[in-house]
C-alpha cells in the first residue's frame, strides 16, 4: 500500500459507542477490503487518465470531531438554494438536522439509524454501493463518520426539497460523507446535495450516495460540487430503481483539484427511468473524471444520459460512460450523449462512451463530440455588433445551460447560471 | 420455412470452402525456441540483419506475457505455443516459369474456392499472388507491373531482391516490439507481399493475393509491406478462406502500410476463414496487426474490411496520420454468428495539421456471435484542425447475441472536432413486414435489409470485392432473422 493509503487506513478506529456490531463488522470488511486493494491507480482501465499520485503528497490526517466552520459560507449556499428542508454536515457529521416528520420525511445521522432495526440497513448499507467493487467504497464503508440516513414515506410528497450540504473543514483532512436514500414506494421529493469548503480546505473528500426507489416513486437529485481548488473528491453513487420508479440526477461539477465520479445506476423493475445529466467545468490544472454505468436489468427500462464538459485551461475532462443491457431485458431504451467543449489548446479531453448489448429488441444510441465554438455562430454573433469576447461567453453559456436548464428548482438553477457565466473565460466581460 | 427453421438451417450450415488438399509439405517440428527462429531464417536464405532483427522480436517476445494482450472482449483457452509449427511450405519442385506449371493440386483448390488464376488473369486483370500456406506458390502479372517499377512479390524474394527497401520499412510502422502477437510475428514470420510503388505512378490494376491456411497445426504469420511513393496510387485486395480443421490454428499476421507524400493506399481485406462448427471445434483465432502510416503530405490510407469468418477475430487496422492534411479511412462490416467472437476496429492517430478521419463500422450479430467495436480517435497537440467522423452502427439478430461499442476519444486540441455516433438495434420488423408485403419472401427481404445496413462500406470495395462480399453476407446470414 501507498503512504497516503496507509495514512488513510490508520485511520481506522473501532466502532464508535453505541454502534450496532453488525456495522462494526461492515468496518472492519471495509478496511481488509481497502487494505488489499489499496488507493486506485492508473494501471486500473478505470484509472487509466485519472491519477491520485498527487494525493500522496498530501499529509492527510483525520477529520476532528468538531473542526470549526465558515457559517457564511453554509449561509451562502442555503441561499441558493431557497425554502428547503437544509441540514449542514460538516467532515460527514452532522452539525444541524431540521425535523421533517410532519412532511413524511426522516433525515437523521446514519449511525443512529442504523441501530434502528425497523429501518432495516444492515441489509440495505453497501448493498448498491459494493465496497468490493471500488476500494474507495470500502474505505467509505469502514471510516464514514455520522452520515445521513434520509426516508421518505410511502406516498408522500414534501413541498420543500431536502437540502444537504456537506462541508469540508479546512486543513488536509479525510472524510467520508455517507449517504442513504430510501424513496418509498409513489413518493415524490426532491434532494440536493451540496458538497462545499473553504479555501483553506486541502483534504480528500470521499463521499458514497445509495439510492432505493421502490415501485413508483419518482426523486430529483441533484448533486453540486463546489470543493475549494486543493480538495479530492472521489464521490460515489449507487442507485437502484424498481418498478415503475423514476430517479433524475443531475450533477454539476466547478471545483476541486481532482474531481472523480463514479455512478451505478441498476434499473431493477419494469418500467424503471433513470435519467443521469452532468455539466463540468475545468480550468487550470483541474481534472474532473466522470464514471457512469447503467445497467438495465429489467425488461421495458430507459435511460437518458446527458453530459457536458468545459475544458479551459489546463484543464482535463474524463467521461466514461457506460450502458449494459442483460439478456432478456427486452425493449430498452437507452441513449447517451457526452459533448465537450475545448476552450483552450492545452486542455485535453478522454472520452470513453461504451454499450454492452446482450439482448436484441433495444433501441440504444450513444453520441459523442469534442469541438469547439462553431465559426459560424461566433460570426453571426460579432455581425451584430458582439466583441469576440462576449460572443464566445455567450455561446459558451448557452452550451452549459442546456444541462443546467435540467435542474428542477428554479432558484438553484439561476444561481448555477451566474456561477457558469462567472466561471467563463471573459465573463465578467459579458 | 418459418423463421425458427430458417435459423436452424443457417446454424447447420456446414463450412462452404472445408476441404483438404493433399500435398505433400515441408514442416518443421512442433516448439519455438531461438534455433527455430534461426532455422526459419535459415530455410529462407536471409541476410544476417533480417535474422537479427528476428531475434530481437524473439527476445523480446520471450518477455512478453499473453495475458496483457487479454483486454479484448474475447475469450479463448490458452494457446500452447510449443505445440504449434512454426514453418510449412509445400516442397519446391521446380523454378516455376508460368502458370502451367503450377502443382495442379493448388490449381485445383483454387478453382474450388472459385479463385481461377487463369480466369483471373484474362478476364478481370487482377494480378493474383498466390500465398499457399506460407510461401507464395505463383505470381502473375509481374512483368506488367514491372513495366511500370512497381514491385509486388513475396516477402521473401523482396528481401533477396530488394534488401534496401524491405529494411528501410519493415517494422518502421509496427516495430517488432508493439503487441504479444506482431512481436511473435516478426520473429517467425514465414512469408508475406511485398509491394512497391514508385514515384508518381498510379498501379494499372489491383493488388490481389489469396491466403489459405491449408496444412494441420500450423500457425500463420503473414508478413505484409507496402510502400507506396510519393503521389502514387495502389489498390491491394486480401481475401482468406480456409479448409475445414479440428484443431485450433492461430492466424497473426502483420501489415504495414506506408504512404509517403501526395500517395494514397487502398486496403481492402475480405476475411472468411473457418469460424468452428456448431461446438466451436476447428476455429481459427485471427489475431492481426496492422496499421498505415500517412507519413507526407495529403497521403491518404484508406482501409475496408469484410470480416465473417474465424472463432475469433481480434483486429485493429490503424492510421497514423503525421503528414499534413493526411486522410484516414476504415470501413468495416463484421459479422458473427454461432460461437463467432469479434474484437475489432481501429485507430486514428492525428499528428499532423489538418488531418481528417473517418470510421464507419457495421457490426451484425446472430446467434450466440459477440462483436465488440473497439476504436480510438487521437488527436495530438499539434494536430490543429484534426476532424474525425466516427459512426458504429449494431445490427442484432436473435436474442442470445451481443454487441458492444467501445470507443475511446482523446483529444489535446482545441480546435479539433471529433463526432462519434452509435447505434444498437435489431432488424426492424416493419421494415421486414413492408418488404414481405409487397410479395418479397423472408430470406431476400433480409438480404436487402442487411445489404443495405452494410451499404456505407460496401460502396468503398474494389467491385471485385464487392461481389464476393454480399455473396458472403448473404451465405452467413440469410434467413438468420424472423
Amino acid at each position: 500500500m501507498s503512504a497516503a493509503a496507509e495514512a488513510l487506513a490508520r485511520a481506522f478506529a473501532p466502532a464508535a459507542e453505541g454502534e450496532p456490531a453488525w456495522l462494526a463488522e461492515r468496518r472492519l470488511e471495509g478496511l481488509r477490503l481497502f487494505e488489499a486493494a489499496g488507493l486506485p491507480h492508473t494501471k486500473l482501465e478505470d484509472w487509466r487518465f485519472t491519477s491520485l499520485d498527487a494525493l500522496e503528497s498530501l499529509e492527510l490526517e483525520p477529520a476532528p470531531e468538531a473542526a470549526p466552520v465558515d457559517s457564511g459560507l453554509a449561509d451562502a449556499v442555503r441561499a441558493e438554494v431557497g425554502p428547503a428542508l437544509c441540514a449542514l454536515f460538516v467532515d460527514g457529521r452532522e452539525r444541524e438536522i431540521p425535523a421533517g416528520e410532519a412532511e413524511g420525511i426522516s433525515l437523521e445521522p446514519l449511525t443512529r439509524a442504523a441501530g434502528n432495526d425497523a429501518l432495516g440497513l444492515q441489509g440495505r448499507l453497501g448493498a448498491l454501493a459494493d465496497p468490493k467493487r471500488r476500494s474507495l467504497t470500502a474505505l467509505n464503508a469502514a471510516l464514514f463518520a455520522g452520515g445521513a440516513s434520509l426516508e421518505i414515506a410511502a406516498d408522500a410528497r414534501p413541498e420543500r426539497p431536502i437540502h444537504l450540504v456537506w462541508l469540508q473543514s479546512d486543513g488536509a483532512h479525510a472524510a467520508h460523507p455517507r449517504f442513504a436514500i430510501r424513496a418509498g414506494a409513489g413518493s415524490r421529493a426532491c434532494v440536493i446535495e451540496h458538497y462545499v469548503s473553504g479555501p483553506g480546505a486541502r483534504g480528500l473528500c470521499n463521499p458514497v450516495t445509495e439510492i432505493e426507489l421502490e415501485p413508483g416513486a419518482r426523486l430529483d437529485h441533484v448533486v453540486v460540487q463546489d470543493q475549494s481548488g486543493d480538495v479530492f473528491q472521489l464521490g460515489a453513487l449507487a442507485a437502484r430503481g424498481e418498478r415503475d420508479s423514476e430517479l433524475r440526477t443531475t450533477s454539476v461539477a466547478l471545483g476541486g483539484r481532482l474531481g472523480r465520479w463514479d455512478v451505478y445506476g441498476t434499473l431493477a423493475g419494469e418500467g424503471a427511468r433513470l435519467e443521469l445529466n452532468g455539466l463540468y467545468l475545468a480550468r487550470a490544472r483541474q481534472l474532473l473524471d466522470h464514471h457512469t454505468t447503467i445497467d438495465h436489468a429489467a425488461p421495458r427500462t430507459t435511460s437518458e444520459e446527458s453530459f457536458k464538459g468545459i475544458l479551459d485551461g489546463r484543464g482535463h475532462g474524463v467521461f466514461h460512460g457506460r450502458i449494459h443491457v442483460r439478456p432478456d431485458a427486452q425493449q430498452i431504451e437507452a441513449a447517451q450523449t457526452h459533448r465537450s467543449l475545448l476552450l483552450s489548446d492545452q486542455a485535453r479531453i478522454n472520452a470513453k462512451p461504451q454499450l454492452e448489448i446482450y439482448a436484441d429488441d433495444v433501441r440504444c444510441s450513444h453520441g459523442a463530440t469534442v469541438g469547439q465554438l462553431d465559426v459560424d455562430q461566433l460570426f453571426y454573433l460579432r455581425a451584430r455588433g458582439l466583441t469576440l469576447a462576449r460572443a464566445r461567453a455567450l455561446l459558451t453559456f448557452g452550451f452549459a445551460r442546456e444541462i443546467c436548464e435540467r435542474i428542477p428548482l428554479a432558484p438553484l438553477r439561476e444561481a448555477l447560471e451566474r456561477r457558469v457565466l462567472n466561471w467563463l473565460p471573459a465573463g465578467d466581460d459579458a | 420455412m418459418s423463421p425458427s427453421q430458417e435459423i436452424e438451417k443457417l446454424a447447420e450450415r456446414e463450412y462452404e470452402h472445408g476441404f483438404v488438399t493433399a500435398i505433400e509439405s515441408d514442416t518443421v517440428a512442433p516448439g519455438l525456441d531461438e534455433a527455430t527462429v534461426r532455422l526459419i531464417s535459415e530455410k529462407k536464405g536471409e541476410p544476417e540483419w533480417l535474422l537479427d532483427w528476428r531475434l530481437r522480436a524473439y527476445r523480446r517476445w520471450t518477455e512478453m506475457r499473453e495475458e496483457d494482450a487479454r483486454w479484448a472482449k474475447v475469450a479463448f483457452p490458452p494457446i500452447d505455443y510449443q505445440a504449434i509449427s512454426y514453418y510449412s511450405a509445400p516442397k519446391p519442385k521446380k523454378q516455376l516459369e508460368s502458370m502451367d506449371e503450377v502443382d495442379p493440386e493448388v490449381r485445383a483448390t483454387f478453382e474450388k474456392l472459385g479463385i481461377p488464376l487463369q480466369e483471373q488473369k484474362m478476364l478481370s486483370g487482377v494480378a493474383v499472388d498466390a500465398v499457399f500456406d506460407s510461401v507464395s506458390v505463383a505470381t502473375t502479372f509481374r512483368e506488367k507491373l514491372a513495366e511500370k517499377g512497381i514491385l509486388f512479390c513475396p516477402f521473401s524474394e523482396a528481401v533477396k531482391d530488394h534488401p534496401e527497401l524491405v529494411r528501410k520499412y519493415l517494422g518502421s510502422v509496427v516495430p517488432y516490439s508493439d503487441n504479444f502477437f506482431a512481436t511473435l510475428n516478426s520473429a517467425v514470420f514465414t512469408d508475406g507481399s511485398f509491394v512497391y510503388v514508385p514515384p508518381g505512378v498510379r498501379c494499372p490494376m489491383e493488388l490481389s493475393t489469396y491466403f489459405r491456411i491449408n496444412e494441420a497445426n500450423t500457425g500463420q504469420f503473414e508478413r505484409t509491406l507496402i510502400v507506396a511513393d510519393e503521389g502514387s496510387y495502389v489498390s491491394y485486395l486480401e481475401g482468406c478462406t480456409a479448409p475445414m480443421r479440428d484443431e485450433n490454428q492461430l492466424h497473426a499476421a502483420v501489415v504495414e502500410l506506408v504512404a509517403l507524400e501526395g500517395a494514397q493506399i487502398k486496403y481492402s481485406t475480405v476475411q472468411n476463414w473457418y469460424p468452428g462448427d456448431k461446438q466451436g471445434k476447428g476455429w481459427i483465432y485471427n489475431f492481426v496487426t496492422k496499421r498505415g502510416a500517412c507519413r507526407g503530405r495529403r497521403s491518404k490510407i484508406s482501409w475496408t474490411q469484410v470480416e465473417t469468418g474465424s472463432a475469433i477475430t481480434w483486429k485493429y487496422p490503424s492510421c497514423i496520420l503525421q503528414g499534413e492534411e493526411s486522410v484516414g479511412e476504415f470501413y468495416s462490416v463484421a459479422v458473427t454468428n454461432n460461437r463467432q467472437q469479434a474484437d475489432t476496429g481501429t485507430k486514428m492517430v492525428h499528428i499532423g495539421k489538418n488531418t481528417s478521419s473517418t470510421i464507419v463500422s457495421k457490426g451484425i450479430s446472430a446467434g450466440h456471435g459477440q462483436q465488440t467495436y473497439r476504436g480510438l480517435v487521437e488527436v495530438n497537440r499539434k494536430a490543429t484542425g484534426a476532424r474525425n467522423f466516427s459512426q458504429c452502427d449494431s445490427l442484432l439478430i436473435g436474442d442470445r447475441c451481443g454487441a458492444h461499442t467501445f470507443p475511446y476519444i482523446e483529444s489535446r486540441n482545441a480546435s479539433a472536432k471529433i463526432e462519434h455516433e452509435a447505434t444498437t438495434s435489431r432488424l426492424a420488423d416493419d421494415q421486414l413486414f413492408y418488404c414481405r408485403q409487397r410479395g418479397i419472401d423472408t430470406e431476400d427481404a433480409v438480404a436487402l435489409l442487411v445489404n443495405g445496413f452494410c451499404k456505407e462500406v460496401f460502396r468503398e470495395l474494389p467491385m471485385e470485392f464487392a461481389v464476393e462480399a454480399s455473396k458472403l453476407l448473404e451465405v452467413t446470414l440469410e434467413g438468420a432473422v424472423g
